[in-house]
């Protein structure tokens, strides 16, 4: 093996920079936890099987433990710590807290970032597997608890907290809808 | 028994509120054992056996110590020795600790060694590149109950039941059902994999770990490495999930501690998914045959209950499958047996609802078989069968609700419109079809200690080594220690997850809540005494290890009914659970909000055995195929409808609070009810679990 392993990048989590050395195997998900102390994302699998380690990149949902941490630079990366502004719980974590869509917690970061992307997704009109029409001029899919289901079964949760987190996305989601 | 405790104080106890942990868990703040920061750590990866039965020839450390970041090697030539007379609470010396300490491997996935390094990339990468060899020798991991080497199953939990003449009942029956229900393995897969971090404070050595009860965990720890008690100290602030599979002292914080002891400095284990299949206990597979006479009118005359499963070698356990034969329904002569059958696979222990719910599944499943042939409504199967007292033991049940929770399940599921014949809701393509299950679960408490400090500011701070592993217990003891002092919970300051803080139960066996509360009610009546005086900070402390005595002399069970309905697709045999409603007699409920959601993750847990979880092992090589979340399934959202339970009226009169625990029960009837089910849409029994597609789909589905 060459000696040649570790170079600097440059990682942009939650609006801030962040010169970093690191081994080009490390994954985004070992930069954010060992290398800039973000914890937040979990490492359940390290496979993608399990969702635990979801941060949104440029605002979509990605996997950390399966994109290297070289290959994120440039990308705006925001992860669970990133989602409460100016230290009040966004609506979706507030809405997880009120409706108990968690209980060991240890997916939860995951299942609140693949959330929030999941959000963005749909508003944008993206359908998923459970959409009836998918045709190009299709109105935007409502989105009712199958396809909540549907959009959120990357995220594993062993407790089974599945109903409640259903609720709260649901939830969220119609207060977002009024507020428009 | 205390005065206070006969009547529940009104106050926090019974009201739903949000985890006080919440908006640690909502924002990533919450730190699990992986998430310390800790300076100058180092990294151990975990190599583990690739034969099921041998013993290392050779292990070429050699090879990677010249490797990048390479701190060094344990194996069993150089690792501390660790004294055998180790072991959990229950089943003695425990072979399943003793890791590197010799050169025999007595399952696949039993580790070898620990590669120490600066970088968790530097130890994986090395781990990876170790050199192990093997001398193989034959292995045997083909359960069976016919198996030649199956032998009685300790009696630890108490013996096998045999009340009434069986055979003369059975004889006298008009209706026999006699039937063979499998399960397989099943693992607990927390979504956090198991770690841990130890180091040396002095001649103190600290760890944060993933487990269900830390002072439980060091006292193990502490027999291994020969340490006195107050030596060791282990945290686990925050755990993601356990369901048992963190109830022992791990792999990971054995071979953590021997890293930080060799090494000087911090060692933080890991284990890869893999490997938490690999080498954390699981449920083991049982294979269970029953028989069930009845009258013509539905009255049982017998039930023979015969369960077998699976052991380890190395350590013993009960897969207690017959512990609801011996308590649900009256019958003239009940005998249960129940044998083990040693194989070579990684220790089996307690997951979720041990023994009770492979055993449900079994006696459940011919219950509804039962109904079928005597042509009665299950449900009133079930009620006709109710007993006044312990069938077998004879004691007096302290409350029996489980009527309650059938009719008050059946009331809300509709079940009064179901037509009992199968196979005759058809919805295009689909059939449909609706089950129920009929369950108990033992309740009780363990011996615990608590202490109370009543502060100058007017808070309390109540500290016990408890464990959350998800249930809640934080919120829950806070809202128990209110009432108990008779104040507001926004008085209360609760320290857990320390064993520090003292001897107390795990989060295990139900019986945590109900454990931890019993002690917290006891200190806080004696601090209340206390602050008769003046001197604040005063501090009560409180042991109940002499006080759970009574708790012999009746039966205390929680119950529940379980009601499902499926929608079959025989041309797939894809099978979904469209409703599942439970209703439980759990105790008084101390926390509505976060009590529901444990119930209502048990019945996921149970949807989750009944459609999707199989270890599944290569008869050649013996190891475990499917030891990741792609091959081994566990619900996700899209398998799991809305699910509806809730809570009939229940009080235990023995334990403090009226509590009797919400742990596991859940996941109990959930199988039997959607196997049921699933009979009532086609018309075919499901005896083997999972209910795989293969086992549903139809030739020719639409005649």
């Amino acid at each position: 093996m060459s000696g040649d392993t570790r170079g600097e990048i440059s990682l942009r989590v939650n609006e801030v920079t962040y010169r970093l050395d690191v081994d080009h195997r490390r994954t985004l998900l070992d930069a954010l936890r060992e290398g800039i102390g973000h914890t937040g994302p979990k490492k359940g699998c390290d496979h993608g099987q399990c969702g635990a380690c979801t941060v949104l990149a440029d605002g979509r949902r990605v996997v950390s433990c399966l994109m290297l941490a070289v290959a994120a630079e440039g990308a705006e990366i925001t992860t669970i710590e990133g989602l409460a502004g100016h230290g009040e719980l966004s609506p979706l974590q507030k809405a997880f807290v009120r409706l108990d869509g968690f209980q060991c917690g240890f997916c939860t970061p995951g299942q609140i970032c693949s959330a929030a992307g999941m959000l963005t997704e749909h508003a944008a009109g993206w359908p998923s597997a459970v959409t009836a029409d998918v045709s190009p001029d299709r109105p935007a899919p409502e989105l009712d608890a199958a396809e909540v289901r549907e959009r959120m079964s990357g995220n594993l949760c062993r407790c089974g907290a599945y109903p409640s987190i259903v609720r709260a996305v649901l939830e969220t989601a119609a207060r977002e809808d009024v507020g428009r | 028994m205390n005065a206070f405790l006969a009547e529940p104080p009104a106050g926090a106890v019974g009201v739903p509120r949000p985890r006080i942990e919440g908006a640690a868990k909502v924002t990533g703040g919450a730190r699990y054992a992986a998430d310390e920061p800790m300076p100058n750590l180092a990294f151990g990866c975990v190599v583990t056996a690739t034969v099921s039965r041998g013993r290392v020839r050779d292990i070429d450390i050699s090879a990677v110590l010249s490797m990048p970041g390479v701190l060094g090697v344990i194996d069993h030539r150089n690792a501390p020795r660790l004294d055998p007379r180790a072991g959990g609470m229950f089943f003695g010396p425990d072979g399943g600790l003793l890791l590197l300490q010799g050169d025999v491997i007595p399952y696949a996935g039993r580790p070898v060694a620990l590669v120490v390094a600066e970088t968790p990339e530097q130890a994986r990468a090395a781990a990876e590149a170790l050199p192990v060899t093997y001398d193989e020798e034959p292995h045997d991991t083909d359960f069976s109950a016919g198996h030649p080497a199956a032998r009685p199953a300790s009696a630890l939990f108490g013996p096998d039941a045999d009340v009434g003449d069986l055979d003369a009942e059975l004889a006298a029956s008009a209706v026999v059902v006699d039937e063979r229900y499998r399960t397989p393995e099943e693992h607990c897969s927390a979504m956090e994999p198991h770690s841990a971090t130890a180091w040396w404070e002095g001649d103190r050595l600290q760890a944060v770990d993933s487990n269900q009860g830390p002072f439980d965990v060091v006292r193990v720890l502490a027999t291994l490495f020969s340490l006195d008690l107050e030596r060791v100290r282990v945290r686990a602030e925050h755990v993601g999930g356990g369901f048992g599979s963190k109830g022992l002292c791990g792999p990971q914080l054995i071979l953590a501690v021997m890293a930080a002891t060799r090494f000087g400095r911090p060692v933080r284990v890991t284990l890869t998914r893999a490997q938490v299949f690999l080498t954390t206990s699981m449920r083991p597979p049982t294979d269970q045959r029953i028989r069930i006479g009845a009258d013509a009118d539905g009255r049982l005359r017998a039930i023979h209950h015969q369960a077998a499963f699976a052991l380890s070698p190395l350590a013993d356990y009960i897969e207690l499958c017959t512990e609801l034969t011996k308590t649900l329904y009256a019958a003239r002569a009940i005998r249960t047996r129940l044998t083990t059958v040693p194989i070579d696979t990684v220790p089996p222990y307690s997951m979720r609802g041990p023994g009770a719910t492979p055993g449900s599944f079994a006696l459940e499943s011919a219950m509804d078989e039962l109904a079928e042939r005597l042509g009665i409504d299950p449900l009133e199967l079930r009620l006709r069968n109710e007993p006044a007292v312990g069938p077998v033991s004879g004691l007096p049940f302290s409350s029996r609700n489980l009527v309650a929770c059938l009719r008050e399940g059946a009331r809300r599921f509709g079940w009064d419109t179901r037509d009992h014949r199968p196979r005759t809701r058809r919805e295009g393509r689909l059939l449909v079809g609706t089950g129920m299950a009929a369950v108990s679960f033992s309740a009780g408490a363990f011996p615990s200690s608590a202490s109370i400090t009543a502060e100058t500011d007017g808070t309390f701070t109540v500290a016990i080594g408890a464990a959350d592993i998800g249930t809640g217990a934080r919120t829950a003891l806070t809202a128990v220690a209110a009432d108990a002092l008779g104040v507001g919970v926004e008085r209360i300051r609760i320290r857990i997850a320390d064993s520090d803080l003292g001897p107390a139960w795990n989060a295990g066996g139900s019986r945590g809540t109900t454990s931890w509360s019993w002690a917290i009610s006891e200190a806080a009546a004696k601090l209340r005494d206390r602050m008769r005086g003046p001197a604040r900070p005063v501090t009560a402390t409180a042991d109940t290890t002499r006080m759970l005595d009574d708790l012999l002399t009746k039966e205390r069970h929680s119950y529940s009914a379980v009601f499902a309905e499926v929608a079959v697709d025989p041309a797939t045999g894809e099978v979904r659970v469209r409703r599942l409603l439970g209703m439980f007699a759990v105790g008084r409920v101390v926390n509505p909000l976060t009590a529901r959601s444990q119930v209502v993750g048990g019945m996921i847990g149970g949807l989750s055995m009944a459609l999707h979880e199989e270890g599944v092992r290569d008869p050649v090589s013996g190891r475990q195929v499917n030891a990741d979340f792609a091959g081994y399934h566990i619900a996700a959202h899209a398998d799991v409808p809305e699910i509806e339970a809730d809570f009939v009226p229940d009080h235990e009169p023995g334990i403090p609070m009226g509590i009797k625990g919400a742990g596991e029960i859940g996941n109990v009837g959930t199988a039997a009810a959607i196997a049921n089910a699933v009979w009532h849409a086609t018309g075919r029994r499901q005896r083997t679990l999972p209910i795989r597609l293969d086992r549903v789909v139809e030739e020719r589905p639409l005649e």
